[in-house]
């Protein structure tokens, strides 16, 4: 630069400033919010009629969820540093996002993944070790999504959302050609660091165009690895939704409660035929982006601490004993639950055997394919080769 | 038996599959009111309604990847690409999700969708309007890629195309457009993915596909006044390749030629010319000798005519081939 001061050099600055800041826990007076980080509960007055209910007993099956699915994550991460599994991305502080949007999900809804979402697997009855088997690198998959409509997880960040509003189009069709058919929406979900991507842009332009019955649900857990949020956005990525024409709104991520009545109200909106609705959970990856990273690298120990006191099971436990919903009994109950998962998932994942190449073959395309078929045979020949070698060498 | 060109072909061929398959449904840009701009989905959109001839958003990765949503919901889109060189926004779809989530499931899902991509040069048109990708994708195992070389294949294979549980790329070559042949609707050719002889020939095969067919028979009968028997095999089918056809053939003439618009380096022609040097070395009296594109981005227009392999290119190599 010349050194000239332009006129709007003195805006640009500021820009700059607020883009640099680090990400704070304060999500604005925007934010949907019904249990504080400490363990008040309140109504609300948009979208409290939405909620599921906030007695003793959804309270605390709602907890139940994030207490087994944030010791699932440790167990996980365990199992990654005893070499059992090749990486794992843990999920510690998403839970309340995860939980209350996928106990908001109804059984002919369709979920679309990224790789983080293991809460809202355990609420679509995917079984916890098969998450595993990814992982293990003994498949690309691991489950079989007609089963529970959870897909599969993709790993090419925001690819799956174009999935999800190809799946609403198909919904819509099916609706229009069946109107028995239970309405039905596909949710996708991304994080902060997916939203840069070209692809949830071209989704979100389909789902506003088509309106199509899409939940777009991202997960703002301000951290896309080492790169902090305000590098993806610099403004709540929940107001992006207006540019398309369609509702967006930003709940607290860490408050199951908020989570579960606002992707509640999202998927009435969607099914009922009104279009698609952007949801941006406010939350914190207070892990690292999986076991190959070190965030110590890129971020201060004072903002994990800042984070802390949010804490998504933390926070409704408080309520639960204040309010005396919950006493030591129950959480004493979920701590052998939870070691007896443990056990299974180990014994599980220990059992896992590797499949041979051969199968890999067979699942390349649906009809024969000569030159598969070719290859095939040429490396089962080769391999046959070295029978018997070993006792001769 | 009806004559017409190939662009009628594909229509009245996505017309008997939105007929048949009221799952079928094609999606594009410009593909409802306009016809496409080639004009191959004219009318489509009013005899089957805006929900089954889709016209999208102008954002290729938006068609496939919204096109793979439909098929996981059992619907079997027909995209169209408006141009060969307009896919690349959708590589990423096609590339990492299409073409894998087969294997990536372990069988278990598949996603049969079908894209459809007007190909290759000769049109005088401005850049990214004429170029030939087929060697890109079929580097993707998961994929299938055909192209039609004539009106007959072009109606059938767009139906084949959809009926394949596997996802296809249907290349056609648009400066073929117009050309017009018989179509027989009521009996299928054989399968898609299998090449064919279209002459018989004694001295040299000439393999060649898509918009080049033409002029390797031409080339031929050319050959033929020299006093050369000269066998053209149309290989139609990209991905797999029908080794086994060209693999005869070559055991019974000796030589080959493979002609492509693409440029040679890294394309199929080098893949033909691999394999059937393992398959029929001992059949060779020459090596097989490939005429295509050059290294160079697909030049400009004004200078197409002197890029593109012709009658006299396909000759030459013939001739380089009999020097042996």
């Amino acid at each position: 630069m010349s050194g000239t001061r332009l006129p709007a050099a003195e805006f640009e600055s500021e820009e700059i400033a607020l883009a640099s800041a680090p990400p704070g826990p304060d999500g604005g007076p925007g934010m949907v919010q019904f249990l504080d980080p400490d363990g008040h509960l309140f109504d609300h007055p948009e979208y409290g009629r939405f909620s599921s209910g906030t007695g003793a007993e959804r309270l605390k099956a709602l907890y139940r969820d994030m207490y087994l699915i944030r010791r699932f994550d440790q167990e996980a991460t365990a199992l990654q540093r005893q070499g059992q599994l090749a990486l794992w991305v843990p999920l510690t502080g998403q839970e309340a996002a995860q939980i209350g949007s996928g106990r908001a999900l109804q059984a002919q809804d369709y979920v679309f993944p990224t790789y983080r979402e293991h809460g809202v697997a355990l609420t679509r009855g995917v079984r916890l070790s098969e998450m595993l088997r990814l992982f293990r690198g003994i498949t690309n998959g691991g489950w079989d999504p007609r089963e529970t409509n959870f897909h599969l997880y993709t790993l090419v960040l925001a690819a799956q959302a174009l999935h999800a509003v190809g799946y609403a189009m198909g919904l819509q069709r099916d609706q229009a050609a069946d109107p028995t058919l239970a309405p039905a929406a596909s949710v996708a979900y991304f994080g902060d660091g997916a939203s840069s991507e070209g692809d949830v842009h071209e989704a979100m332009v389909f789902a506003a165009s088509f309106n199509a019955p899409v939940v777009f649900f991202c997960q703002n857990n301000h951290w896309a690895i080492s790169v902090p949020s305000s590098v993806q956005t610099r403004v709540p990525l929940a107001q992006r939704a207006e540019g398309y024409g369609f509702p967006g709104i930003r709940v607290d991520g860490n408050d199951v409660v908020a989570v579960e009545a606002v992707t509640n109200w999202a998927l009435e909106h969607a099914r009922s035929g009104k279009g698609p609705v952007l949801i941006e959970a406010f939350t914190y990856r207070m892990s690292a982006h999986t076991t190959a990273d070190d965030p110590t690298k890129y971020r201060l120990s004072r903002e994990e601490e800042d984070w802390h006191p949010r804490d998504p099971l933390a926070r409704l436990e408080k309520h639960l004993r204040t309010t005396g919903k919950a006493g030591d009994a129950f959480f004493e109950e979920l701590v052998g639950e939870a070691k007896a998962m443990a056990v299974e998932l180990r014994r599980d994942v220990q059992a896992m055997q590797p499949p041979g190449l051969e199968e890999r073959f067979n699942t390349v395309y649906a009809e024969p394919h000569p030159l598969v078929q070719e290859e095939l045979q040429a490396w089962r020949d080769y391999e046959a080769g070295f029978i018997g070698e070993e006792e001769t060498s | 038996m009806a004559v017409m060109t190939v662009a009628k072909a594909i229509n009245e061929g996505l017309r008997a599959a939105l007929e048949n398959n009221p799952k079928t449904l094609l999606m594009g840009e410009d593909i409802g009111e306009l016809g496409g701009v080639y004009r191959i989905t004219e009318g489509l959109k009013r005899d089957f309604g805006a929900d089954r001839v889709v016209d999208t958003p102008l954002a290729e990765s938006g068609i496939i990847g919204t096109a793979i949503g439909l098929a996981l919901r059992g619907y079997r889109p027909v995209c169209e690409i408006q141009f060969d060189g307009f896919v690349f926004p959708a590589f990423n779809q096609i590339t990492t999700q299409l073409a894998k989530l087969r294997t990536r499931s372990d069988g278990m899902l598949g996603a049969p969708v079908v894209i459809r991509i007007p190909y290759g040069g000769g049109i005088g048109s401005v850049e990214h309007h004429s170029e030939s990708p087929e060697a890109l994708f079929a580097h993707t195992a998961g994929l299938r890629i055909i192209t039609p070389s004539n009106p007959q294949d072009a109606y059938w294979m767009v139906q084949q195309a959809i009926d394949c549980q596997d996802p296809v790329i249907v290349f056609e070559p648009k400066r073929r457009y117009w050309l017009k042949g018989e179509v027989d609707t009521v009996n299928a050719p054989p399968s898609p993915f299998t090449a064919q002889v279209l002459r018989e020939g004694s001295d040299a095969t000439v393999v060649a596909y898509g918009p080049l067919v033409p002029v390797a028979l031409a080339a031929a009968e050319a050959a033929q006044q020299d006093g050369h028997s000269v066998e053209v095999i149309d290989l139609r089918s990209i991905s797999p390749i029908d080794f086994d056809t060209v693999t005869a053939s070559v055991a019974k003439t000796g030589r080959l030629v493979v002609a492509h618009e693409a440029p040679t380096f890294g394309g199929i022609g080098g893949e033909i010319a691999a394999r059937i040097s393992e398959r029929a070395f001992l059949s060779l009296e020459a090596p097989v000798i490939r005429v295509g594109g050059f290294h160079m981005p697909y030049p400009v227009a004004r200078t197409e005519e002197q890029y593109l392999p012709d009658i006299d290119r396909i000759l030459e190599a013939l001739e380089r081939a009999f020097a042996y």
